[in-house]
């Protein structure tokens, strides 16, 4: 498994528009992506319960990647994180 | 006969039956049912069907509202293909052997409360999302229409309130006029009527006996007459005759130019809020846009709009106006624009107190936002940035180095950033008196009149018992108009109005004497100025 911690810097947290892109990015890839913040957790590839966690800007959580790709996949979501929340 | 009055959202006047609109509401049976696979069915078929009518709005949206105000469609679309949300569903229907309109339902209502219980108002409000994509997918399966139709004949539209997705889907060419109950002069209802030009009328408080009877809305004095009396319905007939033939003689001024029988020539451009005003800017042959209020952002949001939202909704007016001058006022937030989450504190004097450029140099990040934003949707076209409620050359200095950093930001990090003229509203009696100084620092000036008219008098416009000591012409506003035109001829920039004041045809002549570089008005006061600017010597 692959983690990585990232801080929110977007004024409204995951709302509903870059939660649906995250969601739409998540789905091209094969391994389980999961969004944890305050020991709740949500399936990156689930629009409502990605929203439900609630995440607001200075929040940070955890990314935690699993299965072949990996590597890749960790990757390329922390460079979704960086580039649009 | 029967009179009310309401908000004014766009001028005109429209005589037709009146139609009361309301949401079809969906009785939802439990049933129980044996094939549960046909089941699953018949809501994968909704689904999909719904997620086919949100495309269509979508692109439907885009093309008559913009950008900002369709990204909801897209939302709602992406909802329905949420993962738990479909499994809920199914589950449902597998474990209970109930009929899919009952899974679906329930599973919104599920959901919806999920959302009702958050703590954050961004969040609680996407209740309401929740509800609408249930509905949408259980209207489908009761196998109703979409209460879309109007019916074959044109008729005033009264309703309560009309969501994004209803007003979209009417059929434009039946529509004379709209009349709500609720809703605001941001909401979509109102950026829909003002896009096309038909009269609306907002915060009447109707009846609903009223349905099928004839009535006139008056959009220029906010006035619905229902079952009006014979003489009254003449009036109304002539009435609307006269304001069909000066609307068609104004059509006759499009393409021509803004300059007088000497030949003086000066900019006519217009005044908008909303992205959604751009049809009637172009309609109305604008030679650009004056004044574009960004205040629409941060209203209709329910939080702070991101820099991506913000460079969506500019480029969209940049590359819409096509090369033509296009000023965004930076966040004129405060006084009689409050915005929940900006937790402002209660003023007892708002109009003095802590808004616009005051908000945006003591709370930087929100500034910056804008600018990145802004800086770098002038790539797209001709922008132009301004700075509202300005009192001191101090200020301006910490804007420019504010905006001198955002955009090298930018640069480093290789973003194109076109050529942006910088100015600032002259709206306080202190800019105008120091105009002089201000002119070295800027680009040009635009003088908002009605905030200078109001701090010049002393008055406040709001309340009624001043009128007969407020004068819209008082020479002191008018010396101080002179005042920041000659200041910024002195320094070689430009300065315009951008106030209500100027589209008062009755000083068209003064202010062309004075020798305003331009006039910026509501798009419907375009070719009015224009005539006047024409006629006069």
């Amino acid at each position: 498994m692959k983690s990585f911690n990232y801080t929110i810097t977007d004024p409204v947290g995951i709302h509903a528009r870059p939660a649906g892109l995250l969601v739409k990015e998540a789905k091209q890839y094969d391994s389980t992506i999961t969004i944890t913040r305050d020991g709740k957790s949500a399936d990156a590839k689930k629009l409502m319960a990605l929203m439900s966690l609630g995440v607001k800007q200075g929040d940070t959580v955890t990314v935690d990647v699993e299965g072949g790709d990996e590597e890749t996949v960790a990757a390329k979501m922390e460079d979704f994180f960086k580039n649009n929340l | 006969m029967e009179a009310r009055s309401g908000k004014k959202i766009f001028g005109g006047i429209a005589i037709g039956k009146i139609k009361l609109y309301g949401k079809a509401e969906n009785k939802v049976v439990r049933t129980r049912i044996d094939d549960v696979d046909a089941e699953i069915q018949r809501y994968e078929e909704a689904k999909a069907k719904a997620i086919e009518q949100l495309n269509q709005l979508y692109e439907k949206a885009l093309v008559e509202v913009g950008e900002a105000n369709a990204e909801i469609f897209n939302v709602h679309s992406m909802m329905l293909e949420d993962d738990d949300y479909n499994e809920s569903v199914h589950n449902i229907i597998c474990t209970q052997n109930v009929n899919a309109e009952y899974a679906a339902a329930a599973t919104g209502d599920n959901f919806a409360e999920i959302f009702a219980n958050m703590e954050d108002e961004y969040f609680k409000a996407r209740s309401a999302d929740v509800k609408d994509i249930t509905e949408r997918v259980v209207t489908i399966l009761c196998g109703g229409a979409e209460n879309s139709d109007i019916g074959d004949e044109p008729v005033i539209i009264v309703a309560e309130d009309l969501a994004p997705s209803e007003t979209v889907q009417m059929d434009k060419s039946k529509l004379l006029a709209f009349v709500t109950r609720l809703g605001s002069a941001n909401s979509h209802t109102a950026i829909l009527a003002r896009t096309m030009g038909i009269p609306a009328l907002i915060g009447v408080d109707y009846d609903e006996s009223w349905n099928g009877k004839i009535g006139i809305v008056d959009g220029y004095e906010g006035k619905f007459i229902i079952d009006p009396e014979m003489p009254v319905l003449e009036t109304y007939f002539k009435k609307k005759e006269a304001d069909d033939a000066q609307k068609q003689l104004l059509l006759t001024l499009k393409g021509k130019e803004n300059v007088t029988k000497s030949g003086q020539k000066i900019n006519l451009y217009a005044n908008i809020g909303n992205p959604g005003d751009l049809a009637s800017v172009i309609e109305n042959d604008a030679g650009g846009i004056g004044l574009f209020r960004s205040e629409f952002l941060y209203l209709e949001s329910e939080n702070y709009p991101t820099e991506e939202e913000q460079f969506q909704a500019y480029r969209k007016v940049v590359e819409t106006m096509g090369g033509k001058k296009v000023i965004i006022r930076t966040l004129d937030i405060g006084a009689d624009k409050q915005v929940d989450y900006f937790e402002l504190d209660k003023e007892d004097n708002p109009a003095l107190g802590y808004r616009a450029i005051r908000i945006c140099l003591t709370r930087p990040e929100i500034f910056r936002t804008q600018l990145r934003a802004l800086f770098r949707a002038s790539a797209y076209g001709n922008l132009a940035i301004m700075y509202p409620m300005i009192i001191s050359v101090d200020e301006v200095r910490r804007i420019k180095e504010i905006s001198k950093s955002v955009k090298e930001e930018l640069i480093a990090e290789g973003v194109t950033v076109g050529e942006v003229e910088e100015g600032i509203m002259i709206e306080t009696p202190a800019a105008a008196v120091m105009s002089d100084e201000l002119a070295k620092e800027v680009d040009f000036f635009s003088i908002g009149t009605n905030d200078l008219t109001q701090y010049t008098l002393a008055i406040d416009r709001q309340n009624a018992k001043l009128d007969s000591f407020y004068d819209a012409h008082h020479p002191a506003v008018l010396r101080l108009i002179q005042m920041v035109c000659d200041s910024a001829h002195k320094a070689g920039i430009w300065a315009g109005i951008c106030g209500e004041l100027g589209a008062d045809v009755t000083l068209t002549e003064t202010f062309l004497k004075m020798g305003l570089d331009e006039l910026s008005v509501s798009p419907g006061c375009i070719l009015p100025v224009r005539k006047a600017i024409r006629d006069t010597e």
